[in-house]
């Protein structure tokens, strides 16, 4: 009997090693271990064996058993993995197809500036301001020190919509509408961007709607020196590290002393360039100690307080950032402009 | 102010310092040189000839044959084609191997069989602007109005060596619109001493006040008006330097008496004017405000009609010159003048600068007296003009000036401790070091104990206050020098308010979503607007606008958004999506008196695709329901509260079946929807949507309120149906009716689907919402559920007439 359950479980392991599919498989699992195959026809004769045989032959019986058994699983295991493997090769796609675009659209370039700038003020300590854009004459320029007839209106062409009423030619005057709110208290530390409109003509250089920062310090002993500081400050933060800012005397009606500040060129390292008319400086903004005049009117003792003011054009900061040449761009709003700035 | 660098040089000792380094310094201490000219850019072997014999070309009219002396043994011949070439004449020549302004090169030629060695050079070829070109000269060459060397270089004579400093100037800095005021200047910042000219006269035994009488009515507007008579000059040419320098500064040479007026004007900054005595009209000079519609002929031969603003020099009757700006074509020095009047006068800045603005007239003069003239240099640049037309015009100058004098000529005391300097500046000065700077500015002062009381003199109009005094300190002491610090006054918290902070939200929100930030115009007109109001009255207009395009506010951000559509259309960009964010305006009144009310708006336009994926056939265009997500996210973000609703709507220039109006607990907010399509034809469009916000009352009321809310423990259940319904029931009453009756288990309502057509009767939809009921303190059972979910289904037909659909 030992010999029969040896030559059927050669049989058996040839018949597993011949398979060639799952199918096969399960056929030689039926015949040869089934509840009707040799091997139970087998052990069914054992009850003739000696007690001595039958546990000799039993246990050949399931060490047969075992045998094919695990070559079966192996065989079947091995016959998944070939179909897995022959599926996955049907699922290829070609990657170099693009991808599915996510839509993203993007915050214009003036925004972005002015953005910038006021988180760079923020970790300065500074707040966000805000004011009207059709203002009152007061607000525009008498209370920043330009009385009707000062000579320097004229630098300013103004859009009048009565003799009293009209749209704001600077965001000066939110410094005063400020001020009035702090009712003689200091510190008053405000930056405050808006769109602002002079009478130009509109072309590369000129826009008749153009955007401004304007900036104001007013409390107990500020210095000019302090003006510098926060300037340079600003300076590194915004256009980088290694600028340098220098300021020239000029004149605002509302500040005494006015300055104008400086930047060293970028494209030369101050060296001297077309960029900057070969000076090595550009010039980036004004600003200057608040006149005595427009404390004053502001609600603020001069003699107990002091303060700076700055203003700066968006439109020129973006064009310096960017190298963009003509302020027109701004307002047409081409797609093909704007989307460049999608990464900012 | 055009600054001739040669002129500037006879007022002060510079020679060690090049324009290049006087400008920079200049610029640098508040004086900003704008542009540095050479006057001489490539010219070459230019010098003076002397015309000894010139005949006409036999073979050519047009052409002389003039033999010229260049200084050398023998004359050369050069053939010249100027009419008004002539023996005997200085003239510029330019020698063989010459270069020229422009670059032309002067080479030996023959004209018509003639040998000509050189060229006889017109005041345009040495690169002279025509409109300075004295008229004597326009048509033809130059002559030396003066005997010269032949054969020296002309460069230097035709002032060609020089170099002129076009400044910028601030408008208080009007003291810099004199050559005097720049020699103060230049001095202070180089520390050198400034020569003043001194004028001598020889006056006549005869009185000035004998031939003239000088009245002055408005004695307010006019303090001091001098007149000085002249006799007997001769009208002429002016010498060659008097010419260079009016060039030169960017005046055209006229007459020497003209010449003169405008060469002290230039001087002291000081504006002057000549009558012609003899047909000045009567011996009376007298200064009055013009009456209403009284008329005058000015020089440049207009007809100007005047106001009572405006203030005339009159001859007792009639008026002869608008004061301060421009003199009458009546008493005009012409080349017959013999006996002149000389007028210096101080003008108020008021009634000049109205004149100016009302007849559109700027001149010289009036740019100067607008800004107040220095009353110190008022009757010394009437001597010093005296005194140099009698040096080039002849004639005696009578025993005068007859004047009018009410003129305060007193500087101004302006008083300055050392610690307000050094408070305000951040500097550690000493007392000596400002000494120093007031000496160098000239300025008067006396010193005691740390207290400067300066007095101003009267050419800097511009310095009244302490602050104008540390303004002179600093910039002499140099802005480089002040040191740079940071304020040490206690640290302020910054930061964005509740309002600016959802205003970046919203920025961000919408960008995310796909769309472009745009920026338009606030000015639009009243036309675009129309498309979608009809009350176009109440519009807050400019008064002057500069076109009609810019006349009026926007109370819409749509018309310039649909604007930036068309004109990407136009470019080939077809699939745009812009929002802007920004300030319309409004107003009740219909004639603007108040500031209008300004409201922050938000507002999109879409158009084409809104989402492609071409090579997986997907093409989504945008529709009402993607404008509409955009809006529902944008309200989450904003985290705004209170009932928001979507009521169909019909507005002007949005398709009446496709427009919602955006209401918040009953008020409007906004709306959205698909433009009419005969408006997005006035555009050139094709399908567009947009919606416009009024972005004020979404952030309104709206306080950061974020609490953590459990996670449910209990498993939830849905059920989802399908309903019946006619077509006309709005998915929102249905959605109403379930959320009404499912009670406190009932958490979640959504639609899903949407079917009409095949299997449905005529007029009938398919409406199907998924509901999803949870207790949050047990698990749900069967049983439960279903009882809340009968209701709803007996509330949905009774009320909505909606059948479960099998």
């Amino acid at each position: 009997m030992l010999d029969r359950l040896q030559e059927l479980h050669d049989e058996a392991m040839k018949k597993v090693a011949d398979a060639s599919d799952l199918n096969d498989l399960k056929v030689v699992r039926i015949a040869y271990l089934g509840k009707k195959g040799p091997i139970t026809e087998v052990m069914k004769g054992m009850g003739k064996l000696s007690a001595e045989e039958r546990p000799k032959v039993g246990q050949k019986a399931n060490e047969v058993r075992e045998s094919v058994t695990s070559y079966i699983e192996e065989k079947e295991k091995a016959f998944e993995e070939a179909a897995l493997l022959e599926k996955l090769k049907k699922e290829s796609i070609d990657v170099t197809l693009p991808g599915r675009p996510v839509s993203k659209g993007g915050r214009h370039p003036l925004t972005s500036v002015v953005e910038t700038i006021e988180d760079v003020f923020i970790g300065m300590g500074f707040n966000v301001a805000e004011g009207p854009e059709v203002e009152t004459d007061y607000y525009n320029f008498e209370s920043l020190n330009l009385p009707k007839h000062h000579p320097a209106r004229d630098m300013q062409d103004t859009f009048f919509v009565t003799s009293d009423l009209l749209l704001r030619t600077q965001t000066s005057p939110v410094q005063t509408r400020t001020m009035e709110k702090h009712e003689g208290q200091g510190p008053v530390k405000i930056i405050c961007p808006g769109k602002v409109y002079r009478r130009d003509e509109d072309d590369a250089t000129h826009s008749h709607q153009f955007m401004q920062i304007e900036g104001l310090v007013v409390d107990e002993g500020i210095r000019m020196s302090d003006l510098k500081g926060i300037f340079a400050t600003f300076v590194k933060k915004y256009f980088g590290e290694e600028r340098n800012i220098r300021l020239r005397p000029s004149f605002f009606p509302f500040t005494e002393p006015s300055a104008e500040l400086d930047i060293s060129c970028a494209m030369c390292h101050g060296k001297g360039c077309r960029t900057c008319k070969h000076t090595g400086w550009i010039e980036v903004l004004g600003a200057g100690m608040v006149h005595p005049n427009v404390l004053e009117m502001g609600g603020f003792d001069p003699e107990k307080y002091s303060g700076f003011a700055f203003g700066m054009g968006v439109e020129r900061f973006a064009m310096l950032k960017y190298g963009i040449d003509d302020i027109r761009h701004f307002y047409t709003n081409d797609t093909r402009f704007l989307s460049q700035f999608t990464r900012v | 102010m055009l600054v001739s660098y040669k002129w500037l040089k006879e007022y002060i000792d510079i020679d060690e310092y090049s324009a290049k380094e006087v400008a920079e310094k200049l610029t640098r201490s508040g004086v900003e040189v704008d542009a540095i000219h050479p006057l001489n850019k490539e010219i070459t072997n230019l010098v003076v000839g002397k015309v000894v014999e010139c005949v006409k070309h036999p073979e050519a009219d047009k052409l002389n044959i003039c033999q010229v002396d260049v200084g050398e043994i023998k004359p050369v011949q050069i053939v010249c084609g100027a009419k008004n070439v002539g023996e005997g004449q200085y003239v510029a020549v330019a020698r063989v191997g010459a270069r020229l302004s422009g670059g032309m090169k002067i080479k030996r030629a023959k004209l018509r069989g003639e040998v000509s060695e050189g060229m006889i050079c017109s005041l345009q070829e040495l690169g002279f602007e025509g409109k300075l070109v004295p008229k004597k000269y326009s048509e033809g060459i130059f002559n030396f109005p003066q005997e010269m060397l032949a054969g020296e270089d002309a460069l230097s004579p035709l002032g060609l060596d020089d170099t002129i400093l076009e400044l910028d100037l601030t408008p208080n800095r009007s003291d810099c619109l004199s050559m005097l005021g720049v020699a103060y200047e230049v001095a202070a910042i180089l520390g050198v001493d400034v020569k003043v000219p001194e004028p001598a006269i020889v006056a006549s035994k005869e009185k000035a006040s004998d031939f003239v009488k000088v009245h002055v009515e408005a004695s307010g507007d006019n303090p001091y008006y001098g007149a000085t008579v002249i006799k007997g000059v001769k009208i002429g040419e002016s010498p060659l330097w008097l010419q260079t320098a009016l060039i030169a500064s960017g005046v055209r040479p006229i007459n020497n008496v003209v010449d003169v007026t405008n060469y002290v004007l230039l001087e002291y900054g000081q504006p002057l004017h000549a009558f012609d005595l003899d047909t000045f009209g009567s011996k009376e000079v007298l200064v009055r405000r013009a009456t209403e519609g009284e008329k005058i002929v000015t020089l440049d031969e207009s007809e100007r009609t005047l106001s009572g603003e405006h203030l005339v020099i009159t001859n007792g009757e009639d008026p002869v010159a608008l004061a301060g700006v421009m003199g009458g074509a009546t008493s005009e020095v012409n080349d017959d003048t013999v006996n002149l009047l000389l007028e210096a006068a101080y003008f108020d800045p008021g009634p000049v600068r109205k004149a100016s603005r009302d007849l559109g007239l700027r001149s010289d003069s009036s740019v100067r007296f607008e800004k107040g003239v220095d009353p110190n240099r008022v009757a010394a640049a009437g001597l010093r003009a005296a005194s140099l037309i009698q040096q080039l015009a002849g004639g005696e100058i009578l025993e005068g000036p007859v004047e009018f004098d009410q003129l305060n000529r007193e500087p101004r005391e302006v008083s300055i401790t050392l610690d307000k300097v050094n408070n305000t500046l951040g500097t550690q000065l000493e007392v000596e070091q400002i000494e120093r700077i007031f000496d160098q500015l000239q300025f008067p002062f006396k010193e005691n104990n740390a207290l400067f009381t300066v007095d101003v003199p009267t050419r800097r109009q511009d310095i009244s206050i302490e602050a104008d005094l540390v303004e002179e300190i600093a910039r002499l002491y140099g802005y480089d020098h002040i040191p740079t610090t940071l304020p040490n006054t206690p640290t302020t918290p910054g930061g964005l308010t509740t309002t600016q902070l959802k205003k970046r939200k919203t920025r961000r929100f919408l960008e995310g979503a796909g769309m472009h930030e745009a920026i338009s115009y606030s000015l639009t007109t009243a036309e675009k607007e129309a498309h979608f109001t009809e009350n176009v009255q109440s519009r807050v207009k400019v008064a002057l606008p500069m076109s009609e395009e810019r006349s009026t506010l926007r109370t819409t951000l749509l018309p310039h958004l649909l604007d930036a559509l068309s004109y990407n259309k136009n470019r080939n960009s077809y699939h745009v999506h812009l929002y802007e964010m920004g300030s319309v305006f409004h107003t009740e009144e219909n004639q603007v008196t108040v500031q209008p009310e300004e409201k922050t708006y938000v507002s999109g336009a879409f158009m084409g695709l809104w989402h492609e994926h071409s090579w997986q056939g997907e093409k989504k265009p945008v529709d009402f329901y993607v404008v509409k997500g955009i809006v529902e996210g944008l309200l989450s973000e904003l985290d705004v509260n209170g009932e928001i609703r979507y009521v169909q709507y019909e507005k002007a220039g949005l398709h009446p079946g496709r427009t919602a109006l955006l209401e918040i607990d009953g008020k409007e907010v906004g709306f959205l929807g698909q433009l009419h399509p005969s408006t997005a034809k006035e555009w050139s469009l094709p399908a567009t949507y947009v919606f416009e916000l009024n972005l004020q009352s979404l952030m309104e009321g709206t306080e950061e309120n974020l609490r953590y809310e459990a996670i449910p423990k209990y498993p939830a259940m849905d059920r989802d149906i399908a309903l019946v319904v006619d077509e006309s029931v709005k998915a929102e009453d249905l959605q109403r009716i379930i959320l009404n009756h499912g009670g406190k288990l009932l958490t979640r309502v959504a639609v899903f689907d949407l079917y009409q057509g095949e299997n449905l009767a005529p007029g009938k939809k398919s409406l199907a919402f998924s509901l999803r009921y949870l207790d949050r303190d047990k698990t749900l059972t069967e049983e439960e559920v279903s009882a809340v979910h009968e209701k709803v289904l007996l509330a949905l037909e009774e009320n909505a007439g909606a059948i479960l659909r099998s």
